[in-house]
């Protein structure tokens, strides 16, 4: 019973934190590309005088949102024109539930892993879900009986399938490493340390190739500028054309929830996920020798905080990315995925089992 | 008084100074109309977009971090006088208006409190867009003769061109009060009498 509990309160802390994370974002991204740009930023809403600094804005953007007409385009299939919103959300969020956000927390004789589904083939699920997530972007394209969002259903479909096996191919090298897809068990083979204990064997350091090449799949799959073709408000608005009200901001929030399961993955998987650096289970070991002990709830409290910041990192990154990089073209796009990123992720994949058998 | 364009106009001029903190903008248009001049096929590693991008992200990251410590800089009240964005927060803080700048119209009054304008109908006939409208009536000053009894002005119609100041022969109206929000809900609203044209 209490089991049942301890899980239910892991997986709604878990969603609870990604879900304002994700709805922070949109402060954040306007924030940010303010300041990137000189500017200020939102922030005129306030309550009772209160501005902090255009927090607000969020709110005021979902009140919006919620008291705005529901439009269904006459001619549009009503039942999967409704639920394309849903699919892009549900297949984004449920994502999370393998993410470890903590190494193991030991309380009495209960030992909890801070991962809502202990899952031992981790990684495949998410992958799995991610590319799930494409039927909402094709099923809002294809039932709002309209062209454009059509057009941009097509290019969603296309570009997240050409994307979704670099991505795949790219995490090979990592699994071929750490030797397991549960991504409690990859973080835990991440705390080793190379060169004489001084580098971490963090997934950057045993597959930058791979990192680079996942970076920029896993940015398409968000899709996000420099990859923002589904989207593409300047030429096409894109597979959401026709929805309104919060049904958009469903697709909007799926966005900005990809956003964070994107770099949480990335963290998890090349960032050593809640690793902190020289930090072991009883405290620091310093590769100088030193070493400074801790109690067990300040190394676990550390490691979730470490996770944290470094997600925080991957998110302000991809959105200096988005708010840098301007839009492809699309044939430059296909080019990229199937004739560049494949190719390597491949040739990544061959050195890096040539070299584990040499090593071994 | 000091212009407050002349003030801006400097501004701008630190921001291309070459010594000033955005010498990297400067350097990265040279660079560019070298590069215009110079074209040539991408090199391999250029046609991996990563020297861009990066270079890209390192412009703008430059920026972001340079605001957001001026940002805080400022809350705690340090270094107020080196702005940390280049926009003007509108209703609270105006833009600064070129002293010449033809804004909303006034009225001029004589020392007595009557209107200056002596209803001659020049304004009213020379005005390209016909939004002024005067009724004359006699005024007690015989030397005076006319003075209008009521002077509508449409700032609905009005294009702003300047012409009926500069056909005044009384310099009797103006265009100097530096207001230009002459925003309002109705267009009734936007019809000028003499009282509300001689307020200021
Ligand atoms: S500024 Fe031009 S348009 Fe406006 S009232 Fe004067 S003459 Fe007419
Ligand atoms: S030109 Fe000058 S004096 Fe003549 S009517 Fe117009 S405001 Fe009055």
């Amino acid at each position: 019973m209490s089991d049942i509990l301890i899980k239910f309160l892991l997986a709604s802390g878990t969603l609870f934190i990604m879900f304002n994370i994700a709805g922070l974002l949109t402060w954040v991204e306007r924030k940010q590309s303010a300041l990137m740009q000189d500017r200020i930023g939102a922030n005129r809403a306030s309550i009772f005088g209160f501005k902090a600094m255009g927090l607000f804005h969020a709110i005021a953007d979902v009140l919006k949102m919620l008291s705005k007409e529901e439009f269904v385009p006459a001619g549009a299939n009503k039942f999967l024109f409704n639920l394309a919103p849903y699919l892009s959300v549900t297949f984004a969020l449920v994502g999370f539930a393998a993410i470890p956000i903590g190494n193991q927390l030991i309380m009495g004789a209960r030992v909890i892993e801070l991962q809502a589904a202990n899952l031992n083939i981790a990684l495949i699920y998410i992958f799995a879900m991610m590319s799930m997530g494409v039927y909402g972007v094709v099923l809002a394209g294809f039932s709002s009986n309209s062209n454009y969002a059509f057009l941009g259903g097509m290019r969603g479909a296309a570009q997240m399938i050409a994307y979704e096996i670099t991505m795949g191919a790219a995490i090979m090298g990592v699994i071929m490493v750490f030797n397991t897809l549960d991504l409690q068990q990859l973080v835990r083979a991440q705390g080793e340390y190379l060169l004489g204990g001084w580098l971490p064997k963090w997934g950057i350091f045993v597959q930058p190739l791979a990192f680079i090449l996942f970076l920029t799949a896993a940015t398409a799959e968000t899709k996000r500028t420099p990859f923002d073709l589904p989207e593409g408000e300047s030429e096409i608005i894109g597979y959401f054309v026709e929805y309104s009200g919060m049904k958009f901001g469903m697709f909007f929030l799926a966005d900005l929830v990809e956003t964070v399961l994107v770099a949480a993955l990335m963290t998890t998987l090349f960032l050593g996920g809640w690793q902190v650096l020289y930090l072991h289970p009883d405290g620091f070991h310093f590769p100088w020798g030193a070493i400074m002990t801790l109690p067990h709830l300040a190394v676990v409290g550390l490691g979730v905080l470490a996770f944290f910041l470094k997600v925080s990192f991957f998110i302000w990154f991809l959105m200096a990315v988005r708010w840098t990089l301007p839009r492809f073209r699309y044939d430059q796009l296909m080019n990229l995925g199937w004739k560049i990123l494949l190719p390597v992720s491949l040739i990544n994949i061959a050195v890096t089992a040539i070299i584990i058998i040499l090593l071994r | 008084m000091e212009n407050p364009n002349e003030k801006r106009r400097q501004e701008l001029e630190k921001y291309f100074d070459k010594k000033g903190p955005f010498v990297f903008l400067r350097v990265a248009q040279m660079k560019r109309a070298w590069q215009q001049k110079n074209r040539r096929e991408l090199t391999w590693w250029e046609s991996t977009y990563i020297p861009t991008v990066v270079s890209g992200i390192w412009l703008t990251s430059k920026h972001f971090f340079r605001n957001l410590t001026l940002h805080i800089l400022h809350t705690v009240g340090l270094f107020k006088d080196i702005p940390a964005s280049a926009t003007y927060q509108y209703p609270e803080q105006p833009r600064p208006l070129a002293k010449r700048l033809r804004t909303r119209h006034r009225l001029m009054k004589r020392e007595d409190g009557t209107p200056r304008c002596v209803a001659c109908m020049m304004c009213e006939t020379v005005c390209p867009a016909r939004c002024i409208e005067i009724t004359a009536t006699e005024h007690p000053d015989p030397n005076v003769e006319k003075q209008p009894a009521e002077f509508i002005l449409d700032l609905g119609k009005c294009v702003y061109c300047g012409f009926c100041v500069e056909v005044c022969p009384e310099d009797a109206i103006r265009m100097d009060t530096g207001k230009l929000d002459t925003s309002e809900y109705s267009r009734e609203s936007m019809i000028y009498d003499k009282k509300r044209l001689m307020e200021e």
